[in-house]
């Protein structure tokens, strides 16, 4: 990964070294490339792999955690626990943490792990072979095709089973997204880890990871008995004083990084820019919509890609940039890159929405025939009557066009269908129910998947959009 | 022994029904008569035996498929009507039947059961040397009843080949063919084998030859038995000695078991081995068969204190003779191992190796399919010892540990009585009976239960109780109803079968009631996950004791109080012995385990109080308030609270968008659109639909809120998981 940039950076910098055609600062210029190029690396490693980051604020959970699993480790007590909290709270990285303290201290020889994902052991048969896999039982099984769930499920058990707390080595299972487990047929496998955990056999921590809150509601009464009801809450319990803090140490680089003149420089503009007000705000936003470090990091990362050789620090700008690319709605985005005719139909939608109160609509609500198109053109003088029968039909589009027919707006109906259907693959709208063969795709019930505002917002950023369409989008029922 | 070394004898194969395999018996389509056998077509077996391997000779009579069988052959002989080629049965060609026939219509011109085979001798003798012939005979030819009656060759030229050897020193009858040249390596073996079963002095005293039986050879016994015990699977492609085995050249060939002869041997039902008791000389056989029984419980004691032991130090047995004769009482598969063995040679000599899989099992360390089943699990022992308690706090918890066994179970004083009068007046009286116990989880219903069979197997101990075999099985611990069976099987007998076939076994066990067996507890725990549509599986449990010869007391737990009302249909309920039912009066909650787990955590947060004030104070009622709060309080408050300002936005829009709606349930869109309005009220920048789109499934992921899949989009429903009060109490706090 760090490759990528460096290869993309050096180019400018060889230009920049030709037209200044001096030699100490290429060289200044390549050792700075050089500098930033680490100093990337460095930090993306730190955003991405944050399951191996610092811990913040989470001392009283870690502590509780790690002398639970000592006492597993060092007296061969069995314990059960679920930690829980939302996503990017840090629950990985808590046990990643607590697990490395105990494999430093003297018992790493004299511990099992068994790590479990519900996303990829999806039932308890599945399961069951990763457990006997990390646990090297296949050893005994040797090469022998597994056999049934059956016989796996009372050969695990047995193996378990026959262990105490004094003599087998303790066994620290951790299940993530445990609130999955639950989800298998009886929850066989989890009553049996904490049946185990209660009973005089080989000792085992059963560490659960989940964001459900709920989570003890979907653990079947007898095997929430044998849980032991312990729960770790990591909860982003911090203030916004603390994201400054936290932010700083994030973008801090280490105290061993190569150029020590280029990290002292780039510490000191981060302590400034922690001091800055728009820094502060910029922050504040942030921190406001969303709390956890996760969201930081994307935030950092995308500030991070635009310093340069040029620019090699960050600034306020950087940082505000990609608060906004970070909080762009993406459904505006996609308004954005549409036809002048695709914008027309969503404004049609957006009035017929506003006509029916929300009611699905089909293609032929949206456009009715071009014929109907042509006759009202030509003949002016019908149009009190058909203003009505219009408006029943909800001709919306074709009201417009018919208004603007001067204009270049007049198109056939089965590029307008294209257009429609184009719509429904960027998910813009959304069939009431599924397709079938049968159907015909223009009677099919849509229903609009943007709001108002949206359309509003968009239409502001629109690019070139004519002036007619605009004052359509806003006239609402006015022109009629 | 050299004479008869190079003796061969032309014999037919035949296999006996239980011999076939049990997934493969149901392609007959009927049930197979009692003397009924079948043509054994299949290749790999050549007519052309060693002469020693033959114990006798056996009348076959061949017939058509509609033909009934003659009267005449009541007790000897056999009559086959059908082929066998390992994969369906067949009606007997024609020219077969021709051939057959030209004997079997003349049973009067035939050998009867040939006189020499040695009836003389000593009944252990005459199985194990039964044994020999009938793993001899590749795909097993038909067992014995009476001496040794065996499906042999009839006609005349055998008895002519037979005559002249009916004077060999071991009185085996020899009959000598050709091919000479496969005889060299297989006598070798051979010899071994003759040598270590004609031991009659120690096999017909079996008795004595085991009471000093030193624990080595138990635990070498216990190797060679376990396969036994363990598959039904058979597949002559696969059957290699486990490798474990045939690394150990020292190991002498006793334990050189070849897994084709024991998959057979396993394949064979019950009444294989009850025939096999069944002997003329019963009362020894009896005798034998107790200290069978005998050697089992020692064996299954070894197998739980020393397993371990057993995997590595493997002594070699003391004596060949000593070990195999005892395996032969174990159901002679060791010996029958040994002639298989120099067979198996012989085919290869003989075929030339057209079968690679069938080696000399000592050379094989292939595929050991049947290993994981007897092997033993266990994680491996701990490096570090564990750490006894220093202090008085880690004491209390070790103490207070929910796997620990109370010395008494206080106020389960009356259950425990009700129970332990209710299995020991059933033991006493020699009947069955059922018993349901049910209570919510952690009320101590099997810790009870185990303590009356602790109490029970001391008495027993003591001679106050009859003995009686203890099984457990567990409804969690079952991948699916059925396998109960598999499991109850199992540890009664120690065979492997599947769901269907264990159900039969046990029904033949519990309810025909053949020979006196001690008596079984079962006690079956979680038996509402047995709950079938059928019901079957519950209906034989409760219906297994109500024979009077099955001698079987079934305890039965399960959380809920109406389950034999609620689940059960009438014929399975009327089966059973009142309910008995388990309740604490607490305030909290009457669960056992979670007091414990609360006493253990609140000595922690004592600990941890001591380490942060350095006071040496007891653990108070303020630790265990502590700890009760800590695992009994809901987390949804401080979820609300701790959530960013966004997400507190987003939830006061739901709260208002309800409010207006008079509905418990919103689409994202009309929330949104309050929340702009909140916004806009507030002064507030309103934030974008992604951005809240994203709250909303945070705030989803949490369980905070209920929301509908995401592909709904903007329309998708989203209810509160919390009470409104609760969001509105969380949200004012602050």
């Amino acid at each position: 990964m760090p490759a990528l940039p460096r290869q993309r950076r050096e180019p400018s910098g060889g230009i920049k070294f030709v037209e200044m055609s001096n030699r100490k600062t290429k060289s200044n210029i390549l050792v700075r490339a050089e500098s930033l190029s680490q100093v990337q690396r460095i930090l993306r490693e730190r955003f991405c792999h944050s399951t191996h980051g610092e811990l913040f604020g989470v001392q009283v959970q870690y502590k509780h955690l790690i002398e639970l699993l000592k006492r597993t480790a060092i007296h061969g007590e069995s314990n059960s626990v679920l930690i829980i909290g939302p996503r990017g709270s840090g629950k990985t990285m808590l046990i990643n943490h607590a697990l490395k303290e105990l494999m430093e201290i003297e018992v790493s020889e004299n511990v099992l792990q068994v790590h479990l994902n519900g996303l990829l052991h999806i039932n308890d048969k599945i399961a069951l072979k990763e457990i006997t896999r990390q646990l090297y039982l296949e050893n005994v099984v040797g090469d022998k095709v597994f056999g049934s769930f059956a016989e796996n499920l009372s050969f695990l058990l047995e193996a378990l089973k026959k262990g105490d707390r004094t003599h087998s080595c303790p066994v620290i299972f951790v299940l993530d997204e445990f609130d999955l487990f639950a989800h298998h047929k009886n929850q066989t496998l989890l009553y049996n880890l904490f049946d185990i955990s209660q009973s005089a056999q080989t000792p085992l921590a059963v560490i659960g990871l989940t964001c459900r809150l709920d989570i003890l509601e979907l653990l079947e009464k007898r095997v929430k008995s044998r849980f032991s009801h312990r729960q770790i809450h990591l909860m982003n319990s911090f203030g916004f004083p603390q994201f400054i803090k936290i932010f700083k140490e994030q973008l801090s680089l280490p105290a061993e990084f190569p150029d020590k003149v280029f990290a002292e420089k780039w510490n000191e503009n981060v302590q400034c820019l922690s001091e800055d007000r728009s820094v502060h705000e910029v922050l504040q936003k942030h921190f406001n919509v969303n709390k956890n470090l996760r969201s930081l990091h994307m935030l950092l990362m995308v500030a991070l890609s635009r310093i340069t050789v040029s620019r090699p620090y960050l600034t306020s700008a950087d940082l505000m940039e990609a608060h906004q690319l970070c909080s762009m709605d993406s459904k505006a985005n996609i308004v954005h890159g549409l036809s002048v005719l695709e914008i027309c139909l969503i404004i049609a939608m957006k009035h017929l929405n506003d006509i029916y109160e929300e009611e699905p609509f089909n293609f032929q609500m949206v456009y009715n025939g071009e014929r109907r198109i042509r006759y009202f053109l030509s003949g002016t003088s019908l149009m009190p009557e058909n203003t009505n029968v219009l408006i029943d039909y909800s001709p919306e589009f074709q009201k417009f066009v018919q208004r603007k027919a001067h204009s270049v707006y007049n198109f056939e109906k089965p590029v307008v269908m294209k257009a429609f259907e184009h719509l429904q693959q960027l998910e813009l709208i959304k069939p009431m129910e599924r397709t079938s063969v049968n159907s015909q795709k223009e009677y099919q019930l849509m229903k609009l998947l943007l709001d108002n505002t949206q359309i509003m917002n968009a239409l502001q950023k629109y690019p070139n959009c004519p002036t007619d369409v605009r004052q359509w989008a806003t006239s609402s029922l006015s022109w009629l | 022994y050299k004479p008869h070394s190079k003796k061969r004898a032309r014999v037919q194969w035949f296999v006996r029904f239980s011999e076939i395999h049990p997934s493969k018996q149901h392609l007959l389509g009927r049930k197979p008569e009692a003397q009924e056998i079948f043509w054994y077509d299949h290749p790999s077996c050549d007519s052309i035996v060693s002469v020693e391997t033959i114990i006798g000779t056996v009348q076959v009579v061949a017939l058509a498929l509609d033909e009934s069988p003659p009267a005449q052959l009541k007790h000897k002989g056999f009559f086959v009507r059908m082929s066998w080629d390992t994969k369906k049965f067949w009606p007997l060609s024609a020219e077969l039947l021709a051939e057959l026939g030209r004997r079997g219509d003349s049973p009067k011109s035939q050998n009867p059961v040939q006189a020499q085979t040695k009836t003389a001798e000593s009944p252990a003798w005459t199985t194990s040397e039964h044994a020999v012939g009938r793993i001899e005979s590749s795909h097993s030819a038909s067992k014995s009843r009476q001496a040794a009656a065996r499906p042999a060759t009839p006609g005349a030229r055998k008895r002519l080949e037979l005559a002249g050897l009916l004077k060999t020193p071991n009185t085996r009858k020899a009959r000598q063919t050709s091919c000479a040249a496969s005889a060299s390596l297989g006598i070798a073996k051979r010899k071994m084998a003759s040598s270590t079963a004609s031991s009659p002095s120690k096999r017909s005293s079996p008795d004595e030859a085991r009471e000093d039986k030193s624990s080595s050879e138990c635990r070498m016994v216990l190797r060679a038995r376990i396969p036994v015990t363990s598959t039904t699977e058979m597949s002559l492609g696969i059957t290699l000695t486990p490798s474990r085995r045939a690394q150990r050249p020292s190991v002498t060939p006793s334990i050189n078991l070849t897994p084709e002869n024991i998959k057979k041997r396993e394949t064979k039902e019950p009444e294989a081995h009850t025939e096999e008791v069944s002997t003329p000389h019963r009362s020894q056989r009896k005798s034998s068969l107790l200290t069978l029984n005998r050697i089992k419980q020692q064996l299954r004691y070894l197998d739980c204190k020393e397993n371990d032991e057993k995997e590595e130090e493997f002594v070699p047995g003391a004596g060949d003779s000593d070990s195999s004769s005892e395996e032969e009482e174990e159901g002679d598969v060791s010996t029958s191992a040994l002639p298989r063995t120099s067979r198996r040679r012989q085919d290869k000599n003989l075929q030339t190796a057209t079968q690679p899989s069938l080696q000399t099992p000592s050379k094989t360390p292939k595929k050991t399919p049947r290993a994981p089943r007897h092997a033993t699990p266990q994680i491996r022992s701990r490096s570090l010892a564990a750490q006894e308690p220093t202090t008085v706090l880690e004491e209390a918890r070790l103490r207070l540990h929910v796997s620990v066994v109370p010395e008494s179970l206080p106020c389960r004083e009356q259950e425990f009585q009700d129970i332990y009068s209710f299995v020991e007046s059933k033991l006493l009286d020699g009947t069955g009976g059922c018993m349901y116990i049910s209570g919510v989880p952690g009320t101590g219903k099997t810790a009870t239960v185990h303590e009356v069979i602790r109490c029970l197997q001391q008495a027993a101990q003591t001679k106050d109780v009859p003995p009686f075999q203890y099984v457990e099985v567990n409804g969690m611990k079952l991948t699916e109803p059925h396998q109960v069976y598999v499991q109850i099987l199992q540890k009664l007998t120690g065979q492997k079968a599947t769901a269907s076939h264990a159900s039969e076994l046990l029904a033949k066990q519990f309810c025909s009631g053949q020979a006196p067996r001690e008596a079984t507890v079962l006690l079956v725990d979680e038996l509402d996950l047995l709950w079938t549509h059928k019901q079957d599986v519950l209906y034989s449990l409760f219906d297994w004791p109500t024979h009077k010869e099955a001698r079987l007391v079934v305890l039965t737990i399960a959380n809920t109080m109406d389950l034999p009302e609620r689940i059960m249909m009438n014929r399975v309920s009327s089966r059973l012995v009142g309910p008995r039912h388990f309740s604490h009066g607490a305030a909290l909650s009457g669960d056992a385990r979670r007091c414990l787990d609360i006493c253990r955590r609140a000595t922690e947060i004592c600990e941890l109080s001591r380490q942060k004030d350095g006071t040496q104070g007891p653990v108070t009622v303020a630790h265990l308030m502590a700890a009760v709060d800590e695992m009994s309080s809901s987390s949804y408050i401080t979820a609300i609270r701790n959530s960013s300002v966004l997400e507190q936005g987003f939830l006061r829009a739901i709260l208002a968008e309800f409010r207006q709606s008079g509905l418990e349930e919103a689409t994202f869109q009309q929330i949104y659109n309050q929340h702009v309005a909140l916004c806009r009220m507030e002064g507030l920048p309103y934030p974008t639909m992604s951005e809240t789109m994203a709250v909303c499934s945070r705030l989803g992921s949490c369980r905070l809120l209920l929301v509908e899949p995401s592909r709904n989009d903007v329309l998708l429903r989203v209810r509160l998981n919390v009470s409104q009060d609760d969001v509105l109490y969380a949200l004012k706090e602050e």
